[in-house]
């Protein structure tokens, strides 16, 4: 039987539904608890009450309180338990709460999970999947606003991965579980109930206007280290993940530019023929994340983009970022990566 | 400017200013030792709750100290395990071939063979008796001073050689640092040099063997010094919350590298006492005095194997050498200390128990360590075969990029081809296979 992989956002012949991030992410919960006994999921809150965003919702009562708990506010516990638990042969899926809360689990992650198969040889492995919320744009204020990933993607071991609909979020969230590597899986909070345009004072869209939000029913699974291609183009290219590929796409549909743009999915491994394949084509590259500017996960893609594409760049690379500043409450969306930044790089792009 | 509620008062008023209390070893280099200042309760001295009791009957036993064997050499009180003859001398014989190993290894770093090596000379009981305690199918979750276990569960000693030396038949590929073992089929966990992440890592073990119906536990090793880290925390809240099948041995051998236990806090409250405010039991035992280890590390495994969750062990024992080849103690203690320390040496005390019992005697504990030299320099021999560190014969070149992942993703293959162009503009002769 054919492992009914993806195309490009349309799953074959499965019967569809509509589904928010959430219950995206809750349905893969769901599939992968019950196709194997080996997955667990705890974290803070998510057992009785289903976690705080929810995306735990109705698993300790279909799996039972073994495989599905709450756990102590420690998050080098949470995660260092996860580590033994994977040695043991379980398949871990802990929630940190916040992605803001998981430096105190980092020491596990960078220095134990990530180097467990290396160190032992194969001996032991780490097939976790740390399920986290991440980014801003909800008024969380410097503490539960955060986008972390550039801390995980200069690991070693690691694999991060950032979903931006509900149909990626199912399937790379089944395929991030079943990885027999430790994965990093952080949802953009800011688009669990709808894509956002970046336009924080126009009313929320549903999902159920987006495509991305068509589900296919059951098993299936988004390759990790495929990106997907959101709309093809010619005038430039941009890569971004998560959150902001809905507010690139809002700006350049407004403003009527013919831009290609590639939504990564997976930052480690990252796509990097589909990336060449592109800049090649149009010349310019625009990277936009929330994330802080310097060190960030853009950086790194400039620097590849300029490796490999320099002779076909027509213009300089542009990296639209948050500011590196912590995330501030009041000002966040003076902080937030928003039309105007990204309207402003677009244009110096154009203009080369 | 404003004023705060106490502002008023005379708070500090006639007190003399505050000072930072920084904790001081009792003895320094050159000082006489004496430590007549210890309490150490005779061997005998304390009832042996039922393994299944609650925890606050293992109060006093955090605050005292399980002892065995008495002065006299003879197994005294509640703890005596009653172990036969034959097990008390495959008992003597694995700490004696521990320490032979280390003494091997030891001079082996100096000659420059490999480049560190960490002795447990004087702690061998506390991993050695403690594996005896356990089922070959228990996890252990070790730190860097436990060859003991692997030992004990039958590790070819060769083997351990080849990852000393990292040479091409190390099974870890030459990727650790000397002494990190790892043995899936020894139930013997990676060992990190990051200090105290197994904590948490064995609660974590022992949880999943508790959701899984299994029969099988968790033990775990940190020195007194890496209890301060917040991972052992991390540890014993999970296990508490959990009520998980895992047994924490703090080793408290008074020193971690030049810190001297207060810095952990050991001069307000013992290791075994942290146990009490988890809910959790916990035992201080005399960590030289193998009978009472392995009594010790007994009850908590059957305790955990029955359900009834986990225990906190404080091996009190003393680190006789350096803390590894890269240390001089000479430079921050008394070398008096080791001379003086009250609780003797764990293998003499064992070689003593049996002699008196009828069942062994210098002449053949003699021979006994002349073997076990003989035993420890062939396989030494055989494992140079595979080579020593730096000598070339290390595994083929292209393993630096595996087992980072599962597959190679296309980034470390494009690195590793870079490694091979490097290797090859060096020694234009070189071969990637040899």
């Amino acid at each position: 039987m054919m492992t009914p992989e993806e195309a490009p956002l349309s799953l074959a012949k499965a019967p569809t539904k509509r589904l928010n991030m959430i219950e995206a992410i809750n349905e893969a919960l769901h599939i992968m608890m019950e196709r194997d006994p080996d997955v667990v999921v705890f974290g803070e809150d998510v057992g009785y009450f289903g976690g705080v965003f929810r995306a735990t919702a109705g698993l300790q009562k279909k799996f039972g309180k073994q495989r599905v708990f709450d756990t102590p506010i420690n998050e080098c516990g949470i995660i260092g338990a996860a580590v033994g638990m994977g040695a043991y042969g379980l398949r871990p899926v802990p929630e940190i709460q916040f992605a803001d809360y998981i430096y105190p689990g980092l020491d596990q992650l960078i220095s134990e999970a990530a180097r467990l198969r290396y160190r032992s040889a194969g001996e032991f492995i780490a097939p976790i999947t740390v399920r986290s919320p991440f980014g801003g744009g909800i008024f969380g204020g410097q503490t539960h606003s955060q986008s972390p990933e550039a801390l995980f993607t200069h690991v070693a071991g690691l694999k991060t991965v950032i979903p931006s609909t509900p149909h990626d979020a199912k399937g790379l969230l089944i395929a991030a579980i079943e990885d027999n590597d430790p994965v990093i899986f952080f949802e953009p909070k800011r688009i669990y109930n709808g894509p956002f345009s970046g336009y924080y004072d126009k009313p929320v869209e549903p999902w159920a206007k987006h495509d991305g939000s068509v589900v296919p029913e059951g098993y299936y699974k988004i390759p990790l280290g495929k990106a997907r291609v959101v709309r093809e183009g010619e005038a430039l290219t941009v890569l971004a993940y998560g959150t902001m590929i809905h507010v690139a796409q809002a700006v350049l549909a407004e403003k009527g530019v013919d831009a290609e743009i590639i939504d990564l999915r997976t930052l480690v491994p990252l796509d990097i023929e589909t990336i060449e394949a592109s800049v090649k084509k149009t010349g310019k590259c625009l990277i936009v994340h929330e994330a802080t500017r310097t060190g960030g996960f853009g950086a790194e893609l400039s620097a590849l983009v300029q490796e490999r594409c320099f002779y076909h760049l027509e213009a300089p690379i542009e990296r639209v970022t948050g500011f590196d500043t912590p995330y501030p409450h009041s000002l966040e969306w003076a902080y937030f990566p928003g039309p105007v930044r990204i309207g402003e790089a677009v244009d110096r792009l154009l203009k080369a | 400017m404003a004023k705060g509620p106490a502002s008023a008062g005379a708070a500090g008023g006639n007190l003399p200013p505050l000072s930072l209390h920084v904790p001081e070893p009792p003895f320094r280099p050159g000082d006489p030792v004496d430590y007549s200042f210890l309490d150490i309760p005779p061997a005998g001295a304390f009832a042996r709750p039922d393994e299944a009791c609650p925890t606050e009957e293992t109060h006093a036993l955090c605050h005292g100290l399980i002892r065995v064997l008495d002065q006299d050499h003879r197994a005294v009180g509640a703890w005596d395990p009653k172990l036969d003859a034959e097990t008390l001398r495959r008992m003597l014989r694995t700490m004696a071939l521990t320490r032979a190993f280390d003494d091997r290894m030891y001079r082996g770093q100096r000659q420059g063979k490999t480049s560190f090596y960490m002795k447990c000379t004087g702690e061998e009981a506390t991993s050695v008796a403690s594996a005896y305690a356990l089922s070959d199918d228990d996890m252990v979750f070790p730190s860097y001073r436990q060859q003991g276990i692997l030992i004990a569960r039958g590790y070819p000693i060769v083997e351990m050689i080849n990852q000393i030396y990292s040479n091409r038949a190390d099974k870890l590929k030459g990727r650790q640092l000397p002494i990190m073992y790892s043995s899936r089929d020894h139930n013997f966990f990676t060992i990190s040099g990051n200090l105290a992440t197994q904590m948490p890592q064995a609660a974590g073990w022992a949880m999943a063997s508790a959701i899984k119906g299994d029969t099988r536990i968790a033990s775990t090793w940190i020195g007194e010094g890496s209890s301060a880290e917040g991972d052992a925390h991390a540890a014993f809240i999970f296990a508490t919350v959990f009520n998980a099948p895992v047994v924490f041995n703090i080793v408290n051998n008074q020193w971690a590298i030049s810190s001297f236990s207060g810095f952990a806090g050991g001069e307000r409250a013992t290791f075994a006492a942290r146990a009490i405010g988890y809910g959790i039991a916990g035992l201080r035992v005399d960590g030289n005095d193998a009978l009472a280890v392995y009594a010790a590390a007994r009850w908590a495994a059957n305790r955990a194997r029955a359900g009834k969750g986990p225990t906190l062990i404080e091996h009190f024992s003393y680190r006789a050498e350096g803390h590894s080849t890269s240390d001089d103690p000479s430079a921050y203690r008394s070398a008096q200390e080791r001379d003086e320390w009250p609780l003797g040496d764990p293998i003499n005390r064992l070689k003593k128990h049996l002699i008196a019992l009828g069942e062994w005697s210098e002449e053949q504990h003699a021979a006994m360590d002349l073997e076990l030299a003989e035993q420890v320099k062939a396989a030494t021999k055989e494992a140079e075969k595979n080579g020593v560190l730096g000598h070339g014969l290390h595994h083929p070149f292209h393993t630096m990029f595996e087992d980072v992942y599962e597959e190679l993703p296309w980034h470390l293959q494009e690195q590793a081809e870079q490694a091979i162009r490097e290797r090859r503009i060096k020694w234009p002769s070189w071969k990637e296979y040899e």
